[in-house]
């Protein structure tokens, strides 16, 4: 018992203090792309080309497609001018696919806070229940430790449940596997309505890596799944997961 | 006759130096050696029905390779004689579309149609679906069935396990898998493609350098490439933080599971301070885009390294103090000492690699038998327990935090003095044709094997791909015989094991 509190004394109270104060991230960690064409040398698509996923668009106007980006450096690598580069901003969960796209011209739209009729059910208490269909345990484990007391995402009012069947919302991990289609869809089903359905990461936005693969439904939207959150990365920080779900519950503002 | 072409870890030969014996002497080859303490490393065959097998003797770093050609319907099952072939078999045949005949538990692995082949090995009529086979039952009055998953109560892959109990007492637990199929080895025949890396990178997440580094020992080896030193140690020391962070987790998961809470609470928060080490690394805790064939991405300059030791020391001493706490509990040890225990006859016989083996007293490691990188300039202990329970899995991977430190503080002061010097050679895009490499890394679930097989064309005709999970889920399955089923997720968080590592 004794050895029992003096370690707790030793390990003392390590929650970080988001969204008070965001704990520091790497120096190295790969954020929102900010995207200068006019860099860009005449016909160059170095960047387009060595993209694993096709996420980078190169016709007319330079555009990243964050549903798909990896965050890998093949990009940046190849560019020869820093026409493309990765920024530390971890703010990237988005209401809508179309809202993922990152353009030079147009300033990138994070999640706006559920509408007042959804905040007065899930606002104070959202309980999650994660599906991994197809996924890596990349995303799953970056889902799993905002539960740790590192995170402590109970003190938002958010907990991860068992049950479908006590969930207010379904996090999806990857891409959907067709052999783990069924399995997601009975535990949608089981959730009760109203629910709200949050893809985490490139898989679960789009297929990511797996995209070409038919053994994969491209993600939630490939699945025509309706996703109310989209958190992009490959996996993404647990701080731009839990960034993600404040912003929809409007406990971080713009 | 020769019999075998010899291959080291990291090593590429060409396929014509590989004899090419008949299907049966092929067979009596694998068990006659395995029943001499070789161990059946990987046992393959491409789109062609040319079949591979790698053998590892009980001595010595350097690997067997034989060659045959699988008959084009069905092949007499070596598994009776060598039950280490037994789901290497499994899969030869859903991948193919060939019977295994007298294979005694034949049963399909990942439930996808046979690629290139109309055939099934199954019979099966229409869709094929995950979880659709014949499951072991035990009858009686006094026997129940519990069937768990896919879809489990916490945030954790899918796959369904089936009990057959008496009670609280289980019987036989039966691992149905397959549920997270991306067809990741079907997609590499032709390749390497561009989402090959980042499909090695994901092929199980959770071991993102484990996986990366064994595929860059493959294509290194064919491309003959030297990898500098300090790319090297870049590696072992992404590799070692990999380990720390999962054995962490895991020792708090267990204390978690028998409802110690202080070490669950903070070992899942030291969990964390790993992967952040990680992640000075590369910007990425789980270790993306780190590494590339021919070296590593990100460089760690003196400064960087200082920074590491620094967290390294903070971090070691707060999970010793941890773990430490878990072991000084009698009520903990109570609940792991002799729960889930693994026969250790039963884990040679099946195979069992990485901790689970090591704590059946099998001494698998492959930084030790085939060292690749920097793990040749220096001794790690031996990390053996015998007895094959929880506790003994735990203490494996406690002893290996332990050496994971040590060999961390090892790399990172040889890193901090050594002169800046670049960190990757350039790979050329060609592959040489019709070759074979092999890559090899000790992951911290175990050995990574990873076979690549060159075509004509240098494209790779196949590439295969074992987890340790692989041959482990086996082990977890037998450890769960007459213990009651209530300490299924104790068991199962003992082992730990990766759903898409072996489902590909």
């Amino acid at each position: 018992m004794l050895k029992i509190l003096a370690s707790r004394f030793r390990q003392g109270h390590r929650t970080n203090h988001y969204p008070a104060v965001a704990p520091p991230m790497p120096d190295r960690f790969r954020g929102l792309p900010v995207l200068q064409p006019g860099k860009c040398p005449d016909a160059c698509h170095a960047c387009a080309d060595v993209c694993p996923t096709e996420a980078i668009t190169q016709n007319g106007e330079l555009a990243v497609d964050l549903g798909r980006c990896l965050f890998c450096t093949a990009c940046t690598d190849a560019c020869p001018d820093g026409g493309i580069a990765f920024t530390g901003e971890f703010r990237l969960a988005t209401r809508t696919r179309e809202d993922l796209l990152v353009r030079p011209d147009l300033a990138y739209e994070v999640a706006q806070a559920l509408d007042a009729k959804a905040m007065a059910i899930f606002g104070r208490s959202l309980k999650l229940r994660v599906v991994s269909a197809g996924g890596c345990n990349g995303c799953e484990v970056d889902v799993n430790v905002l539960g740790t007391i590192g995170w402590d995402l109970g003190r938002f009012g958010i907990q991860i449940v068992a049950s479908p069947r006590h969930a207010d919302a379904v996090v999806i991990c990857g891409p959907i596997t067709r052999n783990m289609e069924m399995g997601l869809r009975k535990t949608l089903d089981a959730t009760p309505d109203p629910k709200l359905v949050i893809a985490v990461g490139a898989c679960a936005i789009s297929g990511g890596p797996y995209l070409d693969q038919e053994e994969q439904w491209g993600g939630a939207p490939g699945a025509g799944i309706h996703v109310d959150l989209f958190i992009p990365g490959c996996p993404p920080h647990p701080l731009t997961i839990l960034d993600g779900l404040l912003r929809l519950l409007g406990k971080v503002k713009p | 006759m020769n019999t075998h072409a010899l291959i080291a870890n990291g090593a590429a030969i060409p396929l014509a130096e590989i004899p090419h014996l008949p299907f049966a002497a092929f067979q009596e080859h694998i068990a006659r050696a395995c029943g001499d303490g070789h161990r059946l490393v990987c046992l393959t065959a491409t789109p062609d029905l040319t079949g591979f097998a790698v053998l590892e003797a009980p001595e010595g770093p350097v690997l067997q390779v034989l060659r045959t050609t699988f008959p084009p319907v069905e092949f007499p099952s070596l598994t009776p004689a060598c039950p280490q072939a037994h789901l290497f078999e499994r899969e030869i045949a859903e991948q193919r579309g060939l019977k295994a005949i007298g294979h005694p538990w034949f049963k399909p692995v990942r439930y996808h149609q046979a690629w290139g082949s109309p055939r099934d090995p199954w019979d099966r009529q229409g869709e094929i679906l995950p979880g659709v086979t014949n499951f072991f039952r035990v009858e009686g009055t006094q026997v129940h069935e519990v069937a768990v998953g896919p879809v489990h109560a916490g945030v954790i892959e899918p796959g369904h396990f089936r009990f057959q109990c008496s009670g609280e007492t289980v019987f036989n637990l039966e691992i149905a898998l397959g549920y997270q199929h991306r067809g990741i080895e079907r997609t590499l025949q032709g390749g390497p493609h561009a989402c090959t890396f980042k499909h090695m990178e994901t092929a199980a997440g959770d071991t993102t350098i484990g996986h990366a580094w064994a595929h860059c020992l493959a294509m290194e080896g064919l491309l003959d490439l030297d990898v500098p030193l300090r790319a090297n140690l870049i590696r072992a020391v992404a590799l070692e933080l990999e380990r720390l962070a999962n054995h962490t987790g895991d020792l708090g998961a267990i204390a978690g599971d028998v409802g110690f809470l202080p070490t669950l609470s903070y070992c899942g928060r030291l969990r964390g301070d790993w992967l952040n080490m990680t992640a000075v690394l590369c910007g990425s805790r789980l270790g993306r885009d780190l590494l590339r064939a021919g070296g590593v991405r990100f460089d760690v300059d003196r400064e960087r390294a200082e920074d590491l030791m620094a967290r390294l020391e903070a971090t070691a001493a707060d999970t010793a103090n941890a773990v430490e706490l878990m072991w000084s509990t009698a009520s903990v040890l109570s609940r792991l000492e002799g729960t889930g225990r693994v026969i250790p006859a039963h884990a040679e016989n099946l195979g069992l690699v990485g901790p689970a083996g090591r704590a059946c007293g099998l001494d698998r490691d492959v930084r030790r038998s085939h060292p690749y990188g920097p793990y040749a300039e220096t001794e790690l202990p031996r990390v053996l327990e015998d007895l094959g329970d929880v506790a003994a899995r735990a203490r494996v991977r406690a002893a290996e935090i332990h050496s994971s430190v040590d060999f961390l503080r090892w790399a990172l002061d040889v890193l901090r003095t050594l002169p800046p010097s670049p960190v990757a050679v350039e790979a050329p895009r060609l592959l040489p044709a019709e070759h074979l490499a092999l890559g090899m890394t000790e992951g911290w679930r175990g050995e990574i094997v990873h076979l690549a097989v060159t075509d004509h064309r240098g494209r790779f005709a196949h590439y295969k791909i074992v987890d340790p999970s692989f041959h482990n889920w086996t082990g977890l399955a037998l450890a769960l015989r007459g213990e009651g089923i209530s300490d299924f997720p104790l068991c199962n968080k003992s082992f730990n094991l990766s759903y898409c590592g072996f489902d590909l």
